[in-house]
């Protein structure tokens, strides 16, 4: 009866190892595959310049334009995910704090709209487009992109918040400061490392999203000068390579998937060090 | 910075102007689910005031051209790739949580974390690039042959993997959360009654655990579900209700991505992808919604 189960605790222990084992190899295994297919691709031509005519031929040419219009959109709308976003975290956490029921409404609503999948909002800003008479354009595209992120923003900011000390707010009240003086003041700059976390985790999403852009960005192989203006995003570029039959072009997506994966590695290195760095100043 | 703000604004407007930023943020925030909702109904009514709801959800005739949108195909491509995808994630995201919530070395865990964060990070364009790479030749040459079948490697079971490993940083990271909350003492009056270490994992925090388990697990299915780019990129894009995982299919969000080119010269089919939108928005609201309720009570007690 005993030796049944140490085995079975045994058995139960190594197929935990191996399975966990298998996760971080399968991560080794996914990012050495994208490393080495665009490697062999990569070139600075890619990086610099705009595509030439019959660039989805295989002829000369890169995808700035795809690289500048995914930081474009990924920046506009965590702009306007600050704007919204800001003061609803603030507020969940300073103001409203006494009325835990309407603070719980509030995130169990951000936790639903944060599982909608991005090519239903995709849908739905192209219902708007067709409504607000605007065609695909960038503006369109950071409406769109940040509709899908303020969610995601809001969730991430709010659970830092919710780690900052009641006891602050005390002695911010007991010295007189008003519910504005605390929330900006005190609270945010107590949370800045998490807010810097939630921005970033915010515009890495807007920047890696293909399906809500699919509709509403349009796509074009100009860098966009005006709002107005289409414009095309990495993922989309990514896509489109792919989906054609010629090697050389084929081989660009693979370079085009490893130049989005360094931007996102990077995103979230800085986000780490810049956390790190930040939390100097934090009680 | 205060004296300065002073000068510009004085304090009472500056109030004034954040409650009332905030109260219009929060209203939109409200809402913004209905107009999301009510812009989609809007969109597909065209088509729910030709065509009866029932025999459109039941129907496989998908002919934009005839005028004939049936989406039960569609329905079931979705409903297999997310059922396959949860097989195949779900156990192994379950046992590698016990591992690193209960087993494993701090550094393992620290490095899981790190590998999580990653995970969840990369776009799900470059997950599909990697099927395209990896899981579709994989299951061509390989696994397909070697079970006495042919197939292109387009299939369902491709979508499934793909989806699975994309699944798996969500699930993990609310496995590890949920696993983490079982109070310390019972496990303690587990181990002091003689239990071995892994029979109270198996007695008390699994079954301590279970509506969290089941929460999370089906949280990061319903992530999956909606994923578009990188199932529409594996899993072969053919109308018909799949019979076997070696099959192509046609998921909803592939299906609305994929004909977003062609769908205004075509009477009703613009209103058609809406309605899948709509199914697809409010399949996954009531999901999250309920999922949501269980996490939430587990986390009040």
């Amino acid at each position: 009866m005993q030796k049944r189960k140490i085995l079975e605790e045994k058995f139960f222990l190594w197929l935990m190892r191996i399975v966990t084992m298998s996760i971080i190899l399968v991560f080794l295994f996914m990012m050495a595959v994208i490393l080495k297919k665009g490697f062999h691709a990569l070139t600075w031509e890619m990086v610099s310049q705009e595509p030439q005519g019959g660039f989805y031929f295989g002829k000369g040419g890169g995808i700035l334009n795809a690289i500048v219009g995914s930081l474009y959109l990924a920046s506009g709308s965590t702009f306007f995910a600050l704007l919204l976003g800001l003061p609803v975290a603030l507020g969940m956490n300073v103001h409203w704090v006494r009325k835990t029921r309407a603070v719980n409404a509030i995130r169990f609503l951000l936790d639903a709209l944060w599982g909608v999948p991005s090519i239903v909002f995709g849908a739905f800003g192209f219902a708007l487009m067709a409504y607000l008479q605007i065609r695909a354009s960038l503006l369109a595209g950071v409406i769109t992109v940040t509709l899908f992120i303020v969610p995601i923003f809001i969730r991430a900011f709010d659970e830092v918040l919710r780690t900052v000390p009641q006891g602050l707010m005390e002695a911010a009240y007991s010295l007189g400061a008003n519910k504005r003086q605390i929330a900006f003041s005190i609270f945010f700059r107590q949370a800045l490392p998490g807010f810097i976390t939630a921005i970033l985790l915010a515009f890495g999403r807007g920047i890696g999203d293909a399906a809500s852009v699919l509709f509403t960005a349009g796509y074009t192989d100009h860098i966009p000068q005006t709002i107005q203006d289409p414009t095309a995003t990495l993922p989309l570029a990514i896509f489109f390579q792919l989906s054609s039959p010629i090697p050389e072009v084929k081989a660009r997506a693979y370079a085009a998937a490893l130049i989005l994966t360094a931007i996102i590695l990077i995103i979230s290195i800085v986000s780490r060090l810049s956390t790190r760095k930040f939390k100097k100043n934090i009680l | 910075m205060v004296a300065l703000q002073r000068l510009i604004i004085p304090s009472k407007w500056a109030d004034r102007i954040s409650d009332g930023w905030l109260n219009i943020a929060v209203l939109f925030l409200i809402l913004l689910p209905l107009v999301i909702g009510t812009g989609l109904v809007i969109k597909s009514l065209p088509l729910l005031e030709k065509v009866p709801l029932g025999a459109m959800l039941s129907s496989s005739d998908w002919s934009p051209q005839q005028g004939h949108f049936g989406f039960f195909a569609f329905i079931m491509g979705s409903v297999w790739v997310t059922l396959l995808s949860f097989v195949l994630s779900a156990p192994v995201c379950l046992l590698s949580a016990i591992y690193l919530t209960e087993y494993s070395p701090a550094w393992l865990t620290q490095a899981m974390y790190f590998v999580i964060d990653v995970l969840a990070g990369i776009p799900s364009v470059v997950y599909g690039v990697w099927g395209v790479l990896v899981v579709v030749p994989l299951l061509a040459d390989y696994v397909a042959p070697a079970l006495g079948l042919t197939t292109t490697g387009y299939c369902l079971l491709s979508g499934g993997i793909v989806l699975a490993i994309m699944a798996v940083p969500y699930m993990l990271n609310m496995l590890m959360e949920v696993l983490r909350s079982v109070p310390i003492e019972l496990k303690e009056a587990s181990l002091s009654l003689g239990a071995t270490y892994w029979e109270t994992i198996k007695w008390i925090v699994l079954r301590k655990g279970l509506t969290g388990i089941i929460a999370a697990l089906s949280l990061g299915v319903s992530k999956a579900l909606g994923e578009t780019i990188a199932v529409l990129m594996v899993v072969g894009n053919i109308s018909k209700v799949p019979s076997s995982v070696f099959d192509g299919a046609y998921p909803l969000p592939a299906l609305i991505a994929n004909n977003y080119g062609d769908m205004m010269s075509v009477p009703l089919y613009d209103s058609a992808l809406m309605f899948a939108a709509l199914i697809l928005f409010v399949i996954i609201l009531l999901f999250n919604s309920i999922t949501n309720i269980f996490l939430y009570r587990i986390k009040e007690v």
